[in-house]
């Protein structure tokens, strides 16, 4: 059920672990749906200098976040929140259909690590981005 | 590389004395037992003489043996051939009983689902309770196919007798591995790929005089019940399967005792592990664990890396994304469920596979914990 890619990933995992000091930290996912994702940023000016990721998760989580955390890694926060499903999901050769979620929740990690970054920086945070951060809490809480 | 197969549990290897067996029922043998001629009469009386090995596993009779496809044909043909207005059921059934009570219920039926203890235990009192003037039927499954845990039957069987209420059992994972005593049971259901049989073969056992509405109509096979040509190189294949559990069965079960105290032993050495079930009333085949801070499907693709087949209850390796309703009647929390484990010991299985098994653990839920933000363990 699983592509190669996807189990390349979930063997090898890319950037995992914990930055020492990161400027923003995402937190997503609840125990209910049984996935859980942290993801840490270090930036250089305006650019993602260093990523890395915790997951609980299955092993569609896991190979998400390995993805998404290679994509980001040098971008610009800016290019970096166009990373789409579409982008991870292709990266990784195709998900099965009832794994696609955990592929925005990879995404949702890395957009709640830039929100975290503007607001212990008191930069401002966009209306989308914003609204984003809302919904991704509200989804998690329930 | 190496493969360990430990997932008994959802399919076993046919036992080659079984398909040799088999091998002349694809060829020389191909009668239909419905024909007249030879070829069919002598395909009849090879069906009869299997019929017989299989009654004599749970010392039944003969004619109380019906043939199916599979036991998941054997409980929906009981469930819903069974005519009455209220179920009992228990909240740990395997998916073929509990999606054909809701079935049932669709059609108008009122189930009643007994909840289980933390070991996964049905108190028969609380059958006793639930049952009513209504009641026709009580279906409680022998061995967990999840946990291992082993319901008391006799003393439900017992009960029900006394409440004129038929009892049925679904004894997949029981039949051939531990002895049945059917004194107290009206309905038995039984597998052949669990038992080191092919697949396409189960049973009924229906005690005389019970009545049962077939599920598929046709030509009058199985006396009526269950219509359809017979099966016969699947069901000659199951009757070897059983005579042969039937004369291995202690030295089996000793055996995979003393694989399964070892393995118990060695696993819950590693720390923020619990085994789940019956500490005592239970299938000694069956090892089922949770590991804090991981999740199962990791676990489980993560040990098939390296050649070992094991399986999960966790919400994300199921189609609905929901945690096994039996981890979750047994009163485990969420999170609980999903670094569910569960691990199936056969006739085959060696100290040596238990030795690779468990290293290979050791170090899957090291890798996997190292990348988990929930581990507290980690530096």
């Amino acid at each position: 059920m699983y592509s190669e890619k996807v189990i390349e990933h979930f063997q090898n995992p890319h950037n995992y672990g914990r930055i020492e000091n990161p400027d923003g930290i995402g937190e997503v996912g609840n125990m209910k749906c049984g996935d859980i994702m942290k993801l840490y940023i270090k930036l250089k000016g305006d650019a993602i200098e260093d990523i890395k990721f915790e997951t609980f998760g299955c092993a569609a989580a896991i190979a998400t976040s390995s993805v998404v955390t290679d994509l980001a890694k040098g971008k610009s926060i800016e290019d970096a929140l166009k990373i789409n499903a579409k982008d991870v999901v292709d990266s990784l050769g195709g998900l099965p259909n009832i794994k696609v979620h955990c592929s925005l929740l990879a995404i949702d990690a890395l957009s709640e690590a830039v929100y975290d970054y503007y607001k212990n920086t008191g930069k401002e945070i966009s209306e989308d981005l914003k609204k984003k951060h809302e919904s991704i809490k509200k989804r998690d809480d329930e | 590389m190496k493969k360990v197969y430990l997932d008994y549990v959802a399919t076993t290897p046919v036992d080659p004395l079984a398909v040799k067996e088999m091998a002349p029922y694809f060829s020389d043998k191909f009668g239909n037992t419905m024909s007249l001629y030879s070829l069919g009469r002598e395909a009849k009386k090879d069906l009869e003489e299997s019929r017989k090995k299989i009654a004599s596993l749970i010392s039944a009779d003969p004619e109380e043996i019906f043939f199916t496809s599979s036991a998941t044909e054997s409980n929906n043909t009981i469930l819903k051939g069974i005519k009455g207005s209220h179920m009992v059921i228990s909240s740990i059934e395997h998916a073929c009983i509990m999606e054909s009570a809701l079935w049932l219920e669709k059609q108008g039926a009122r189930v009643t689902r007994i909840p289980v203890d933390k070991f996964g235990l049905v108190n028969p009192l609380d059958i006793e309770k639930a049952i009513t003037k209504d009641t026709a039927l009580v279906s409680i499954i022998h061995g967990s196919n999840e946990v291992g845990t082993i319901q008391d039957i006799g003393e439900i069987g017992r009960i029900c007798r006394e409440k004129n209420v038929l009892f049925h059992t679904d004894a997949s994972q029981t039949f051939g591995k531990i002895k049945i005593d059917v004194e107290n049971i009206d309905l038995l259901s039984a597998s052949s790929h669990k038992i080191y049989g092919p697949k396409g073969a189960g049973i009924i056992f229906k005690r005389k005089g019970v009545d049962l509405t077939p599920l598929i109509h046709g030509g009058g096979q199985e006396e009526g019940l269950r219509s359809s040509t017979v099966n016969v190189p699947s069901i000659v294949g199951f009757a070897k399967a059983c005579q042969i559990a039937e004369e291995r069965m202690e030295k089996d079960l000793e055996k995979i005792s003393r694989l399964f105290k070892k393995l118990v032993q060695e696993v819950l050495k590693i720390d923020n592990v619990y085994l789940t079930g019956h500490p005592e009333k239970r299938l000694k085949n069956i090892a089922s664990f949770y590991f804090s801070f991981i999740e199962g499907e990791s676990l489980v693709l993560s040990l098939d890396l390296e050649g070992i087949a094991v399986s999960t209850g966790s919400a994300c390796s199921s189609r609905s994304l929901e945690p096994s309703h039996v981890l979750i009647a047994m009163g485990l929390e969420h999170e609980q469920a999903h670094g569910s484990l569960r691990v199936s010991l056969g006739r085959n299985t060696t100290e040596g596979e238990i030795d690779y098994f468990v290293d290979k653990l050791k170090e899957s839920v090291n890798k996997l914990r190292k990348i988990s933000p929930l581990c507290i363990q980690k530096k």
